[in-house]
Parts: C-alpha cells; sequence; structure tokens
C-alpha cells in the first residue's frame, strides 16, 4: 500500500462470492471477499489448498473454472465489470491486458507447439506485432529473464527445455503484450530450491522494469515475502487479514495467521547412532545404477540407516533420492554394489526376496491420491499386506486393521469402510502410512511425504510418523527436498547432487559451516520470512551467478 | 529421425511375422474343411478312380506342410496359382478386381475422413448443443443399420425416385474418370454413411478429452477465441486415437465391402470372394484373405507410424 497508493485503481473486486458445483448442488467457495490493486502494486494471496486463491485469482480475469461459477459482487478492471461483459468483451482482455502464470509450465506450455509460437500467439492475435516483431521481442525478454540462449531457446518444444526455464518462458510469455496486470498461480511451487530462486529474482526484476501490477498466489510464506507490497491471507473463501507485507510478517494479528507463521516450530531433539555394536537396519553399498539404456543415475552411493533413527536424503529433482530407493526396495536391481538388511546382503530382485525381506522395505508415496487404488475401500488397502506378511484372517484381521487406525489417529468406526477419493488429502496420506506399518516394518521409505500437502497437514503428518518412531522403534529413510523438513525431523542427512553422495552425517553438523558448497547453495536457497533475504541473496551471489551457474 | 527409421522398420518386421501367422492360419482352416478340393471341384458324384487321378494332378497327396510351403513360395512371388472352376491364373483374375475396391475405398475414403474429422471437431466445439445432438443421432442412426439396407434406401430415393445416380455401379472400359466417379456415387456414399459416426465421434471425445488439460486453460487465459483453442490447442495433440480410428475404419473400406458390392453390383473383390465362397473356389479365397489380412497390417502400421510422427515427444527428442 505504501510506494503505491497515490496510483490509479487497477483492479476492483467487491464482495466476491463464487460457487463450486459438488454433489449436484452448488456450494459457496468463496464468501464475499474484496480486494483493490493499484497499476504496479503487487500483491500475495496466501492460503492454505481450499482456501480460494486461486478461483480468486482466475475471477480476477473474469474467468470461472470449469464447475464454477460467480454468483455475486463485482469485478471491476480499469473501468470495465467483468461480471456482466460479454464473453468476447472478457476475452479481448485475456492475454492482452491481464496475463496468466500457471504453476505447472510444463502441463501448461501445449506440447505440440515451439516456445516462441505459443509465445507470440497473443500479440499476433491482437495485432499488435508481426511476426518477426514478436520473435525479436519474444527473444529479449528471454534474455531479460535470463533463459540461457534467448535466440535460440525460443524454437525447442517444451520437452526439450528444463522445468525452471519453462516457467521464466511462461513469465515471458505473460510479458508479451505488456499487460497491466499478471497472475501468477504459484509459480515456483513445482520447483527445487535452487531453480525457485532463479525464477522468483527474474519474476520480480520484470514485473518492476514494466511496473505490471500483479496478484501472486501462493501457500508459501517465505516466498511471498520476497515478491509483494501487500498480502491478503485466505481461509476457507474468506479474507482472515489484509495488511502491507512487513506489518503481515512483524505483526501478524489474527490467530490463524499467526498459526500459518508458527507451522514450521515442530522439531524434535536429534538422535545418534546407537553406542553398541548393532548393525544398520539398512546398509546401501556402493550402489551404481541405471535405468535400461539410460546413463548411470547412481554413482558409488552408500550411506547406512540405523535402527530408530531418521536419515533424510535431499538434493533437488534428479539428483538420483528416489532412485535410491528403488533400488533398495528391489523395483531397480543395481549394476553394482549390494543392498544389506542388518548385515545380511538383499537380493537385488524384488521377485527373489522373501516374504520376511520384502517386510523389511515398506514405502509412503508423495502422492497419496495415486499411491491408493480409490476403487479399494479403507478396509481392504490396509488389510491386504496385514493378511499377506502375517496371515491374518476373519476377525483378527479386522482388529489388526482397527489398531492400525487408530494408530494412525483415524477413528476405525468412520474410516473403515470409506473409500480413498472421500478422505482430505492429509487423511489420505495417513492410510498411506496404515498400510506401510501393516506389514510391521523396522524401516520405511518416506518419499517425499509431506510435499503435496498443506503446511499444517505436513506438520501432522510429521508429529505422526516421528510418534510413531518412538512407539515401533521405526528407522526412516526420508526422501525429500525440503530443508524445513530436514531440520525438524532429522537425524542424519545425506546430500546427493548428480547420483553421487556429495555429504553426508548428523544434522546438527550439516546445518552447520563449513559445508560442502552444493550444501550450502542448498541450504542458502531456502526462503526466509525476511523480506529483504533475496535481494541479499542476489547481491551476495552476484545476479550473473543465479542463472544456469548456481545450479551445478 | 533415426530412431523413427528404427521404429518403423521394427513395425514392419512385426507386420511380416503376424501376416506369416495369418497365412498358416488360413491354408489350414481351408484345410480343416471335410473332404479336399480334389472332391470339391468332382462333386459328390465322382468315383474313387477319378478323385485319385485328380489328387495326384493337383499334388494333394504331398504332406499339407509341403504343400503350405510351396502355397507361400508362390504367394510371396505374386502367384496364388490357378482357379478351380476355370483354370484362370488367380492373380491375374484378382488384380482387377482389387483395383476396382481399391478405388471405391479411396473415393469413400477421401469423402468420409475430411467430412468425419471436420465434423467432429465441430462438435467438439459445440458440444452439448442441439447441432452435436442431431449429429450424434444421426450419425449413430446411419452406422446402427446394416449397410445392404443403406444401400437399398439410397437406391430407392437417389436411383429410383429422383434419377439423379445410377443404381448399379458395374463399369465398363473407356468411361471417363467423371462418369466413373458418377457411377460409383452410391456405393461410395452408402461407405461414407457406415464409416462417418465412428471417426467423427472418436475425433470428438479425443478432442474433448484434452479440454481439462492446463495447457488448454492456458490457451483460453491468453485470450484465444474457442475454434482456435479446439484447432490449434487439442486436435494437433488429439492425433494419435483419431489417425487409430481412421486407419481401422480405412481397412474396412477394403475388407468390409461384400454386401455393398453385391448391392450395387459392384465388380470388386469382394463380389469375387462371395462367387468363390459359393464355389468352393479355395486359391481365391485363400488370396483374398491374404490380400485382406496384409491391408489390415499395413492399414495398423501406417497408424502407429502416423501416432508417432504426430508427437512431438518422439519427433524431436532431447
Amino acid at each position: 500500500m505504501s510506494k503505491h497508493h497515490n496510483k490509479g485503481v487497477l483492479l476492483e473486486i467487491r464482495d466476491l462470492k463464487i460457487d463450486g458445483y459438488a454433489d449436484e448442488t452448488w456450494v459457496p467457495i468463496i464468501k464475499g471477499v474484496d480486494l483493490t490493486l493499484r497499476r504496479g502494486e503487487v500483491l500475495g494471496l496466501i492460503g492454505e489448498s481450499g482456501a480460494g486463491k486461486s478461483t480468486i485469482g482466475a475471477a480476477a480475469m473474469g474467468y470461472a473454472r470449469d464447475g464454477t461459477r460467480i454468483s455475486e459482487g463485482s469485478i471491476e478492471f480499469d473501468g470495465m465489470e467483468l461480471t456482466t461483459a460479454t464473453s468476447a468483451e472478457k476475452r479481448a482482455l485475456r492475454g492482452s491486458r491481464i496475463a496468466y502464470v500457471a504453476q505447472s509450465a510444463a502441463a501448461s506450455f501445449n506440447p505440440a507447439h515451439k516456445l516462441i509460437d505459443q509465445h507470440t500467439e497473443a500479440p499476433l492475435h491482437y495485432r499488435i506485432k508481426k511476426r518477426m516483431e514478436a520473435q525479436e521481442d519474444a527473444m529479449e525478454l528471454y534474455e531479460r529473464l535470463r533463459l540461457p540462449n534467448p535466440t535460440e531457446i525460443g524454437f525447442r518444444y517444451p520437452h526439450q527445455v528444463s522445468g525452471g526455464q519453462l516457467q521464466r518462458a511462461m513469465t515471458a510469455m505473460a510479458m508479451s503484450c505488456r499487460p497491466d496486470l499478471i497472475i501468477f498461480d504459484e509459480p515456483t511451487t513445482a520447483l527445487d530450491v535452487t531453480t525457485q530462486i532463479e525464477v522468483l529474482a527474474a519474476i520480480r526484476d520484470i514485473v518492476d522494469q514494466f511496473d505490471t501490477a500483479a496478484i501472486y498466489i501462493t501457500h508459501d510464506l517465505a516466498v511471498v515475502a520476497q515478491m509483494t507490497d501487500t498480502i491478503k491471507v485466505l481461509l476457507k473463501g474468506e479474507e482472515v487479514q489484509h495488511a502491507s507485507t512487513e506489518k503481515m510478517l512483524d505483526a501478524p494479528e489474527e490467530e490463524y495467521t499467526k498459526s500459518l507463521w508458527a507451522v514450521r516450530s515442530f522439531k524434535r531433539p536429534q538422535k545418534s547412532r546407537p553406542e553398541d555394536d548393532s548393525k544398520p537396519v539398512i546398509s546401501v553399498q556402493g550402489i551404481d545404477a541405471a535405468y535400461t539404456g539410460g546413463a548411470k543415475v547412481l554413482d558409488d552411493v552408500s550411506f547406512d540407516i540405523y535402527p530408530g533413527m531418521t536419515v533424510a536424503v535431499v538434493g533437488e529433482s534428479g539428483s538420483g533420492k528416489s532412485t535410491a530407493a528403488r533400488v533398495i526396495t528391489g523395483l531397480l536391481p543395481p549394476m553394482k554394489g549390494e543392498i544389506l538388511c542388518r548385515g545380511e546382503a538383499l537380493p537385488p530382485r524384488y521377485q527373489d526376496r522373501t516374504r520376511d525381506q520384502l517386510r523389511q522395505a515398506q514405502m509412503i508415496y508423495q502422492m497419496a491420491d495415486t499411491a491408493l487404488n480409490p476403487k479399494s475401500r479403507i478396509s481392504d488397502i490396509i488389510g491386504r499386506p496385514a493378511q499377506f506378511y502375517s496371515g491374518l484372517k476373519g476377525q483378527g484381521l479386522k482388529q489388526r486393521v482397527d489398531e492400525l487406525l487408530d494408530l494412525i489417529e483415524l477413528d476405525p468406526a468412520k474410516f473403515y469402510n470409506r473409500f480413498p477419493p472421500e478422505l482430505s488429502g492429509g487423511q489420505k496420506q495417513r492410510i498411506g502410512i496404515a498400510r506401510a506399518l501393516a506389514a510391521e516394518p523396522e524401516f520405511i521409505i518416506c518419499d517425499e511425504v509431506t510435499s503435496a500437502l498443506d503446511q499444517l497437514v505436513a506438520e501432522g503428518i510429521l508429529k505422526l510418523l516421528d510418534r510413531l518412531q518412538q512407539e515401533l522403534g521405526l528407522a526412516y529413510m526420508f526422501i525429500t527436498h525440503d530443508l524445513a523438513t530436514v531440520r525438524s525431523i532429522a537425524d542424519e542427512v545425506v546430500v546427493m547432487q548428480n547420483g553421487k553422495v556429495v555429504e553426508q552425517g548428523a544434522k546438527e553438523e550439516m546445518f552447520t559451516p563449513p559445508h560442502h558448497p552444493y550444501t550450502d547453495l542448498l541450504l542458502s536457497s531456502v526462503p526466509e520470512m525476511d523480506p529483504n533475504w533475496l535481494t541479499t541473496l542476489l547481491e551476495e551471489r552476484g545476479v550473473d551467478n543465479i542463472g544456469e551457474a548456481a545450479s551445478v | 529421425m533415426k530412431d523413427i527409421l528404427g521404429l518403423v522398420a521394427k513395425r514392419l518386421g512385426l507386420g511380416l511375422v503376424t501376416l506369416l501367422v495369418v497365412s498358416v492360419l488360413i491354408f489350414f482352416a481351408v484345410e480343416l474343411l471335410p473332404g479336399d478340393i480334389a472332391q470339391a471341384v468332382l462333386g459328390q458324384m465322382a468315383t474313387e478312380e477319378t478323385l485319385a487321378k485328380l489328387r495326384e494332378e493337383m499334388g494333394l497327396e504331398r504332406p499339407a506342410v509341403v504343400r503350405y510351403l510351396d502355397w507361400l513360395a508362390g504367394a510371396v512371388t505374386g502367384d496364388f496359382g490357378t482357379s478351380l472352376i476355370d483354370g484362370e491364373a488367380v492373380t491375374a483374375k484378382i488384380t482387377d478386381r482389387f483395383i476396382n475396391t481399391l478405388f471405391l475405398a479411396a473415393y469413400s475414403a477421401a469423402i468420409a475422413v475430411p467430412f468425419a474429422i471436420t465434423l467432429g471437431i465441430i462438435v467438439a466445439l459445440l458440444r452439448n448443443s442441439i447441432f452435436d445432438r442431431v449429429a450424434n443421432v444421426v450419425t449413430l442412426t446411419s452406422i446402427s443399420s446394416p449397410e445392404f439396407f443403406l444401400g437399398y434406401i439410397l437406391i430407392l430415393y437417389l436411383a429410383v425416385k429422383w434419377s439423379m445416380f445410377p443404381a448399379i455401379a458395374s463399369l465398363s472400359s473407356g468411361m471417363t474418370f467423371l462418369e466413373l466417379l458418377e457411377r460409383t456415387f452410391l456405393p461410395a456414399l452408402t461407405l461414407v454413411l457406415v464409416v462417418t459416426a465412428h471417426m467423427m465421434r472418436m475425433t470428438r471425445a479425443a478432442i474433448i478429452n484434452l479440454l481439462a488439460s492446463p495447457y488448454i486453460e492456458m490457451a483460453r487465459l491468453k485470450g484465444a477465441p474457442p475454434w482456435k483453442v479446439i484447432v490449434r490447442h487439442a486436435l494437433p495433440n488429439a492425433w494419435a486415437p483419431i489417425i487409430n480410428v481412421v486407419a481401422l475404419n480405412l481397412a474396412y473400406l477394403v475388407t468390409g465391402v461384400v454386401l455393398v458390392e453385391v448391392v450395387f453390383v459392384y465388380p470388386g473383390i469382394g463380389q469375387l470372394l462371395v462367387d468363390a465362397v459359393a464355389k468352393r473356389d479355395f486359391p481365391i479365397v485363400q488370396a483374398c484373405c491374404l490380400i485382406f489380412a496384409a491391408t489390415f497390417i499395413l492399414l495398423n502400421l501406417a497408424a502407429d507410424v502416423g501416432a508417432i510422427l504426430t508427437n512431438p515427444r518422439l519427433r524431436h527428442p532431447k
């Protein structure tokens, strides 16, 4: 509100109400939200999933997604009322005066066309530029957004370009007609921390350079703190608080806002390896692995996981974290090296492992949505492994399922007969945990189990995992790219890069300097709750170093 | 590009193997029929001696495997043996007929494919409108009616009542191309009516299936008008299933025309096959079946290659 308060109002939303279609009836999902955006102002919309952030973002373009409708209120963009405008009038604004940057650039670029052809589509459509002009302008924008080979990269297809580069190319595309307003819908959520910085810096620069107003939608407070002038906090379709970014960070007023801030506070004491000569429950020794016909994905990877401990495996996407898990479970036999379980070598292929060996390595997946069969009852999902590994039947089996449901803090009476699609994200993830526990393992691989969840829900899952560890003496291999999660739950950390282990050790050591340069890069790339964090970091690293140089 | 050539070569190889298996099935299926060819030729009244003589003449006393290999070797060089009825070379008998069938198929396809895909795009654009429903009902009705019924209806109205087109599609030498097109219009139209619904509905479904994709929403939010969203953003990604259905229908145009040829007395391979079956002229039956199988395999191969070529990930590897 500070530096823009004397500029003209660009977007004025009054008492906006939006309905969503669910169970054959319209239910309100946005319950009266006001919003004022001046020219050049950047507003952050934050809240958990289901808070209605994206719906409001789309509504600012006069767009109601399939299955939603704007039921009440007014949306006035630069003097034009969008709720009563014809679809042709609204369409004429989109792409030219209001642009959109989507969460997953990889999914939002059309796979069938070159980047530059998608970029020039809107300027050509609106006859703002000729094709050659538009292409030259695209190359200039690519350069400003620090994309490598700006004159050439546009002529590639989306699948030939990395995720971080695509996200910048999409920001460039949004700029193609020099809009007055850009809606950024979680533009960095799907990216690694190191890549996120490049994109954040690029977005901030370009929005600044062209004095474009923006609505920045995210669930990450630290990110929103870097990008915006004011922040609006939403909860279940209603505004909780609206204030300038500094004020919001320094003195959050509402309880809910405070709770969002407090999320990262969960931390359990670090445990150290057992003193006696007990063997590691899983020992990975000198593993090389590759997918069929591909290059080596793992290169001489070794680490140990002792009973009752949590080992976090961190690294960017593509660093080999999940491949290591596949080797341990026997899904991908290694080319070299072996996996020991309590000192005994496990057969490389899961087909050759005995039931008792299989029991040892259970997995919990990132996307509980896709990891649970939507057509199976909860009782079957959990009951199947219980039956397979323990041979339980009838009443005994039912008792065991009830026990497991109790363990994950879901009421058996309520959940026993339900199907996964009826559950919330956090509940589904709990079912995933119960399924792993049904095998009575000593060791569980958690593959990004909290990264698809809201922070409060994620914290609940972390607490649950911690409690189960204490009660059942489990060892976890915790694959994640989120260092905040590592801080709260890990005992030891393994840092991976390009298929190699670059550093490993106890957590406290890993978080105190000196670090391996790559660990340092990872750690310093985690956004902090300080509005000046990005600026300071960019100064330290030098603007030219945040592009491709930093991702080495 | 090298990868694609490799893929095509691999598919072609698999196609040949399939064809070989089919040739075995065809040959031995005929073998399984009661009686043998000699009996079929001479009829019920033949004496043992004449039968034995004919068998010797035709080489029927040799083991089946040897005769199969003999037949296969001939087929590979384009020699399908001689007709049992008039002793003419099967290849010569079939060639003209097959060209006629291919002509009719190409004629129908030239109308049906563009028509069906355009209609599919339009109904995807106007989905759930009255037009969409009417188009669906009409095409479904035409696909659900048997071809001979459709054919006779067309003859009744377009040929008999309104005398717009000839009812019989017999060919004579010295016809100009235009005359040919006019003469064969009714059978072609019948075939168009039979194959359109399938292709149109697949085009519609393949496009609508993509409309929930994030890149379609992106196109809308870039201000693209609805037709452009469909034609430029959805269609290029929908080709693979469409091409497959088109190929299946093209194969049907070649192999499934028997009834239409009979209704319109069109001198195609289907007529020949029906005659040959009735007269137990096995060499012709076998040759026709093999040609049909080859057509199916070739068109499916073309569909696979087409689906690969429309996939940018395969066309432009990293």
